[in-house]
């Protein structure tokens, strides 16, 4: 329990990417099997070791603590998990912490009635840190902010073999990941997988701009839709079948229409959207639906999923990576041909004959609800990442607004003394006449200059502060480049824009004339 | 014989602070007084321009330090257990092994007897003698950290973690916000007493104060002032290095410079999650120059006072507390104000 302890309480205040990285190398490398490997399978959301309901937890406490005390604690810290590790009697035992694996057996083999006494058990050999990592645990609310990607980093850093290897390997795998950790160390053989929908990494598109188009010789390129949905891979060996995300992260239970339908043996590459009527749901009903456990029948019936394919990775067995695209393109409509299946379509191949005709095509995108287009090598093969010269996106414009600068916050790691998160608005109508509202915030597209200017800007127009936000004079324009607009809850607005970033700060403009948020509206699908 | 005065007829708590009545003086006065009897060097509890003062020479060093000398100021430097008589009034120290010079302040009028502690701890710290208890009447206590919420682990582990980050991040630097005086003496002497002997980089408020606790004896080894550092080295020279600078300062300009900072903060308030978030702090270390909810309870039950005044911080938990364990407890603003005769 200790190392899994420590782990969590650094993993919960460290931001940035390789802070996370290094002390989950350092996590496995100091941390005896099984443990490391129960450590894994929590952060990465493949264990659950949900036992206990907050309400018991608290009755747990006040047989410990006076209930005055316990109350004018809980009012202080706010969180009833850490109240209780904090307060905790320290000491009580001077029995060894449990480990990782003791507290995940004993949990499945005792009766619930003895849980509480189980508890206080473990809560009387902890310290706080310790308590706290356990009490997390138990009540289901450890987010410690690692993703499937970054843990998979972390091992292939370990086993010094590339990330697209463990990725490899990971859902043919089974807890406690001996045979992982194994492998990685150099102890024994890679994990023999080759019976299970495994995930295989994606390959991934470079971003192009017009003028690099036009340096393109665009007869050896193929070019298909770039969809505005999510990047999904359906795989499905020996009657098992997932959906992966992106990131390799299994999404099967979000798509059980798609489960349902994959009835094939190999590995395919797609966009997954979802449907309303005769068109296209919006961005938003997609990320409800990720973000849902159970998916309701009335879900799958009022937007559907469906996904367009556009390339086939394994057929069966056989693995076609290897081949160009546009063998594989070939093997892949005779695999559709063959296969016929359900709510899936190929994605169409467009003939384009010269720029001028590609420049059409790419105007058409926003109108038909496209993300852009794609360009595809013909003789490229498949491989994991970014490869430079084989797939190329070519995004819509982006849409713009000036808008005012209202809040600014200071960022994290380099940026940890920059105010360099910006919240921007809009101005709208309210009940006191005319006002800013929010609607997005960024702290992306700015140069080292412009965030040093902004900084400096934001520092010397602060008007009131909380905590570390601060409030600044309303009088900056900001020009936000955006993909999208979305409705929004957490916005006053009811709308924000999808994936805001700096496009240029117009030190010209008065906020007077930034934009309306009916303008804002008018893009609103 | 008489009976002793009631501590409350002669001990009172003023819009200044609190006021000895038969020595015509405060202790730790809010504000500039005739006479002043100061705990020990923190803004909260040494003023300005007070006529006359005493404290340890420690503290009237400090004083100056922070304060500057002051015209017309008359100051009396006490050893501790040394006595002085004002009117009725007996006045001796006691270390409070809070901060360097740091003393309660024992007050002594007709056989009954005070103790001031001002702000204390029961931790051991190599910069300053630990706490001695003095048995009394009436003990005057803080209460920062009056929560049963806050105890104070083992001041070594939590040294060893900043070290094993150091070891974890040798590309980046590790920056310590700590309060100028006091705390940073005492994580500079922790950090050495677990064998770090490179040289620590300390902001220039800091430097002046370990300068002067240099003066009294305690060796904080090797420091240089980050603003040198910053002239004439290269960001890469702060790869791997220990920075100590006030809280209020991490956000100032300079830090920009540093090769991707860990923010690090040593204070007892690192023990909730809450206030780490919102101080944006990555690695919280929680050392404290303050007693705990532990230690609160400890040193009421070694000075064996039948009474307990409670001050600045959280006293309602405490007198919670400390009156079912048997005590009379009081929040200070309220001594007096009751309906005891």
């Amino acid at each position: 329990m200790k190392p899994f302890a420590d782990l969590v309480g650094r993993l919960l205040y460290s931001p940035s990417h390789n802070a996370k990285l290094a002390l989950l190398f350092d996590y496995f490398a100091r941390t005896p099997d099984p443990d490391r490997g129960l450590g894994l399978a929590i952060l990465t959301g493949n264990l659950d070791l949900k036992h206990f309901r907050l309400a018991a937890l608290r009755k747990l406490a006040e047989r410990r603590v006076d209930p005055v005390l316990f109350r004018l604690s809980y009012d202080f810290v706010g969180d009833l998990a850490e109240t209780v590790a904090l307060i905790w009697p320290d000491g009580s035992s001077n029995q060894p912490w449990p480990r990782l694996a003791d507290v995940h057996r004993q949990l499945i083999d005792a009766p619930k009635t003895d849980l509480p006494d189980l508890i206080a058990g473990w809560l009387d050999t902890l310290d706080a840190t310790g308590r706290w990592a356990l009490l997390k645990l138990l009540t289901g609310n450890m987010r410690v902010g690692i993703s499937g990607r970054l843990a998979k980093l972390a091992l292939a850093k370990m086993g010094r073999v590339e990330a697209s290897e463990v990725e490899e390997v990971w859902h043919g795998i089974k807890l406690p990941y001996e045979d992982l950790f194994g492998w990685l160390e150099g102890r024994v053989a890679r994990p023999n997988v080759d019976d299970h929908p495994l995930f295989r990494p994606l390959m991934l598109a470079n971003s192009l701009s017009e003028k690099g188009l036009r340096h393109l010789d665009l007869s050896e390129y193929a070019v298909e839709w770039k969809w505005d949905g999510v990047r999904v891979q359906l795989s499905a060996r020996a009657g098992e079948r997932r959906l992966y995300s992106r990131s390799g992260d299994d999404i099967s239970h979000a798509f059980p229409e798609i489960i349902e339908a994959m009835s094939f043996d190999g590995v395919l590459d797609g966009e997954l959207l979802l449907l309303q009527g005769r068109g296209v749901a919006s961005f938003n009903e997609l990320q409800h639906r990720l973000n849902r456990k159970r998916i309701t029948p009335r879900a799958l019936k009022e937007h559907p999923a469906h996904v367009w394919l556009y390339d086939l990775l394994f057929d069966g067995l056989e693995d076609l990576r290897g081949q160009s695209y546009e063998a594989r393109r070939g093997r892949l409509e005779a695999f559709f041909d063959r296969v016929v299946p359900e709510r899936m379509d190929l994605s169409p191949l467009i003939a384009v004959k010269g720029f001028p005709s590609l420049a059409i095509l790419h105007e058409s995108c926003r109108e038909r609800g496209l993300e852009g287009l794609m360009l595809k090598r013909r003789k490229s093969v498949y491989v994991a990442g970014r490869p430079a010269g084989s797939w190329y996106k070519w995004k819509r414009d982006p849409l713009t607004l000036d808008t005012v600068l209202m809040y600014a916050q200071r960022g994290h790691g380099a940026r940890s003394s920059l105010y360099s998160d910006f919240t921007l608005g809009a101005w709208c109508v309210g009940e006191e006449g005319r006002e800013l509202v929010p609607v997005g915030k960024t702290n992306l597209g700015f140069t080292n200059k412009e965030l040093r200017m902004l900084d400096k800007w934001v520092r010397d127009h602060t008007v009131q502060r909380f905590g570390p936000v601060r409030e600044v004079k309303k009088i900056l324009v900001i020009e936000a480049a955006f993909d999208s607009v979305c409705k929004s809850s957490r916005h006053k607005s009811g709308i924000s824009m999808r994936f805001p970033r700096l496009h240029r700060i117009r030190w010209d403009k008065s906020a007077e004339e930034a934009d309306e948020l009916g303008a804002l509206r008018s893009w609103l699908k | 014989m008489m009976a002793a005065p009631r501590p409350e007829n002669w001990v009172q708590l003023r819009a200044k602070g609190l006021y000895v009545l038969p020595g015509d003086f405060y202790v730790d006065p809010t504000s500039a007084v005739d006479a002043a009897i100061v705990t020990h060097g923190h803004g909260d509890h040494a003023r300005p321009g007070h006529r006359r003062v005493a404290a340890t020479l420690e503290t009237l060093e400090i004083m100056s330090a922070r304060l500057g000398a002051a015209k017309n100021q008359r100051r009396h430097h006490l050893g501790f257990g040394e006595r002085i008589q004002i009117a009725d009034v007996s006045v001796w120290l006691a270390p409070a092994g809070h901060i360097l010079g740091s003393a309660q302040v024992v007050l002594e009028h007709k056989g009954s007897r005070v103790v001031v502690s001002g702000d204390y701890k029961r931790q051991p710290d190599p910069t300053c003698p630990p706490f001695e208890p003095v048995s009394c009447d009436v003990f005057v206590t803080e209460s920062t950290f009056g929560l049963p919420v806050f105890r104070h682990p083992d001041s070594s582990g939590e040294v060893a973690k900043l070290l094993h980050s150091v070891s974890l991040f040798p590309e980046r630097c590790h920056l310590v916000g700590v309060y100028a005086l006091g705390k940073a003496q005492r994580m500079i002497a922790l950090i050495r007493e677990a064998g770090y002997d490179k040289p620590i980089y300390v902001h220039a408020t800091i430097l002046k104060l370990c300068k002067l606790y240099g003066r009294f004896g305690i060796d904080l080894g090797s420091l240089l002032p980050i603003t040198s550092g910053l002239k004439e080295q290269t960001r890469a020279a702060f790869q791997g290095q220990i920075l100590l600078a006030p809280p209020s300062t991490i956000a100032d300009h300079w830090s920009k410079c540093l090769p991707d900072p860990i923010v690090v903060m040593a204070s007892g308030w690192m023990q909730t999650k809450k206030r780490v978030k919102q101080r944006g702090v990555e690695l919280p270390l929680v050392i404290s120059d303050h007693a705990d909810w532990d230690q609160l309870y400890k040193t009421f039950e070694d000075v064996g006072a039948p009474e307990i005044w409670v001050t600045h911080g959280r006293e309602e938990a405490i007198v919670h507390q400390a009156s079912n364990l048997g005590y009379r407890a009081r929040a200070l603003q309220l001594v007096g104000c009751g309906q005891e005769n």
